[in-house]
């Protein structure tokens, strides 16, 4: 059962070979999987850079979109004031299309790794809002009832009860958000182009389309997808990790 | 104690709960409140224990009003802290009131010992059982040493073997205790076995239509007491005649 998707995976790279050749597809059409792997064989290092410079955003978007989610949950959850101010922006900041703003903060903000931190982290912010948000309300009446009885402060409420109730939504969240925070990443480095870093995963998918390397374009892509599944099981395993230290709750 | 004097709750929506209920409560004193579901009783024990306020009426303490600490509540649910252990849960109440852990861990262990959970401190609470888990409940709402104790059918979704037990063993802690206890449930056979006074209350609005005395022992044999028979029967018809 365990080796079921890899073997799935090998199964339908040897059907795409064998059709790509049967059919005689062109190369700048669908090239083989051969063809890809040599195409990465060929720049390997480049790629890789590429692939390093890519995570090194989506891993800051990450952070940034961690820390502001988590903490405008917190305020909203402290306060109905800030609840009322917070919540229509994150609402618009969501539903915004990437591409429509990614080309004003890149001008705005200039530095052009700071200006794609900022675009993934668009991207990025709402699951880990929206979730940490309804982790801190998630807490059972009964023991706000509790608390309450018990003569605890607000700030004693949130640090034992909403807080520690929140974690395992924060947890979902921010596996959701990493996968979004690569996308944002990518998207971002597409729009900025030439702009941008000019040296991520998605400027060398632009690029090898430009000179129609589209093994090459492949190859990059099949890096952003392993780096995108990695990265999902990655946060996933270390938010169980993270769970189970504390009892599996 | 306490007087709750001609009390009345009506939520907004317009849904009477409780309607000019009167009741004293007694230190040492162990009343159920009895009825039928939606009768009130757990809303007049949200009242008395603050958590909510009478629409008319009053409550009238004797004395000082009560402290964070004085009440303790058990709720149907033992409704602890899933991420922190049984010890970190009965911690809890005093950890609010700022009492340092090393000061607490004493009275901490106490409770526990109390209800029976020696040597479960470090467990959390889905590796216990229900009884065990309501153990964990009712020794943190008894760490503060309360006055009074607002107990709502905490033993109600719990096996009958594990109900008579923890109903014996809270008749210990009580006697021990020496706290007041207001216990709601709506089984006659655990409000005529545990009550030292049982409340008969009505359906929505809730009334209180009768209060009975007990004179049984208040102990684990009673339940085999044909006086103890002679009670739920008498409760029975009170009830059945409040309900006509």
């Amino acid at each position: 059962m365990r080796g079921a998707p890899a073997l799935f995976g090998l199964l339908a790279l040897a059907l795409w070979e064998a059709a790509v050749r049967l059919l005689g597809v062109p190369v700048y059409v669908l090239p083989g999987p051969i063809a890809i792997v040599q195409a990465f064989a060929a720049d390997p290092v480049g790629l890789l850079e590429s692939l390093t410079s890519t995570l090194f955003v989506t891993f800051a978007a990450l952070a940034m979109a961690a820390v502001l989610g988590g903490a405008m949950a917190v305020a909203m959850s402290a306060s109905r004031l800030a609840q009322a101010a917070i919540q229509p922006w994150a609402v618009a900041l969501q539903v915004t299309p990437l591409p429509a703003i990614a080309p004003l903060i890149i001008i705005w903000v200039g530095q052009p790794f700071l200006a794609l931190v900022v675009c993934a982290t668009i991207v990025a912010f709402f699951p880990l809002f929206a979730s940490t948000a309804s982790g801190l309300a998630s807490a059972p009446p009964e023991l706000n009832d509790l608390f309450h009885l018990y003569g605890a402060r607000r700030w004693q409420t949130m640090r034992l009860l909403r807080l520690p109730a929140a974690l395992p939504y924060f947890l979902t969240g921010l596996r959701i958000s990493g996968g979004l925070a690569l996308v944002g990443a990518v998207v971002a480095e597409l729009v900025a182009g030439s702009g941008g870093f000019a040296s991520g995963l998605a400027y060398r998918i632009l690029e090898a389309s430009f000179r129609l390397e589209i093994p090459r374009m492949f190859a990059a892509l099949v890096l952003l997808a392993l780096a995108g599944i990695l990265l999902n099981y990655g946060l996933g395993a270390i938010g169980q990790a993270i769970l189970r230290r504390r009892g599996g709750v | 104690m306490l007087t709750v004097s001609n009390v009345g709750r009506i939520f907004p929506g317009g849904v009477e709960a409780l309607r000019d209920t009167s009741l004293r409560l007694d230190e040492s004193d162990f009343i159920a409140l009895l009825g039928p579901s939606g009768c009130g009783k757990s809303t007049l024990l949200r009242l008395i224990a603050g958590l909510d306020q009478p629409t008319s009426g009053r409550m009238l303490w004797d004395g000082r009003p009560p402290a964070p600490g004085d009440i303790g509540f058990v709720f149907q649910d033992a409704t602890l802290l899933p991420w922190s252990t049984a010890e970190d849960n009965v911690f809890l109440p005093l950890r609010l009131r700022g009492v340092s852990r090393s000061e607490a861990m004493p009275m901490v262990h106490a409770a526990l010992h109390r209800v029976g959970l020696t040597g479960f401190e470090t467990a959390r609470p889905r590796a216990l059982s229900g009884g065990m888990r309501m153990r964990v409940s009712i020794a943190r709402a008894l760490v503060t040493r309360p006055r009074l104790l607002l107990m709502d059918e905490p033993f109600a979704a719990l096996d009958e073997f594990t109900r008579h037990k923890l109903q014996a063993d809270l008749l210990d802690v009580w006697r021990e205790a020496g706290c007041t206890v207001v216990f709601v449930t709506h089984s006659i056979y655990e409000a005529a076995f545990l009550a030292r006074r049982v409340v008969l209350m009505t359906p929505r609005p809730g009334k209180i239509a009768r209060e009975m005395t007990s004179a049984l022992q208040p102990a684990a044999e009673t339940r085999l007491d044909p006086a103890y028979a002679a009670f739920v029967a008498e409760i029975s018809r009170a009830m059945q005649a409040a309900l006509a």
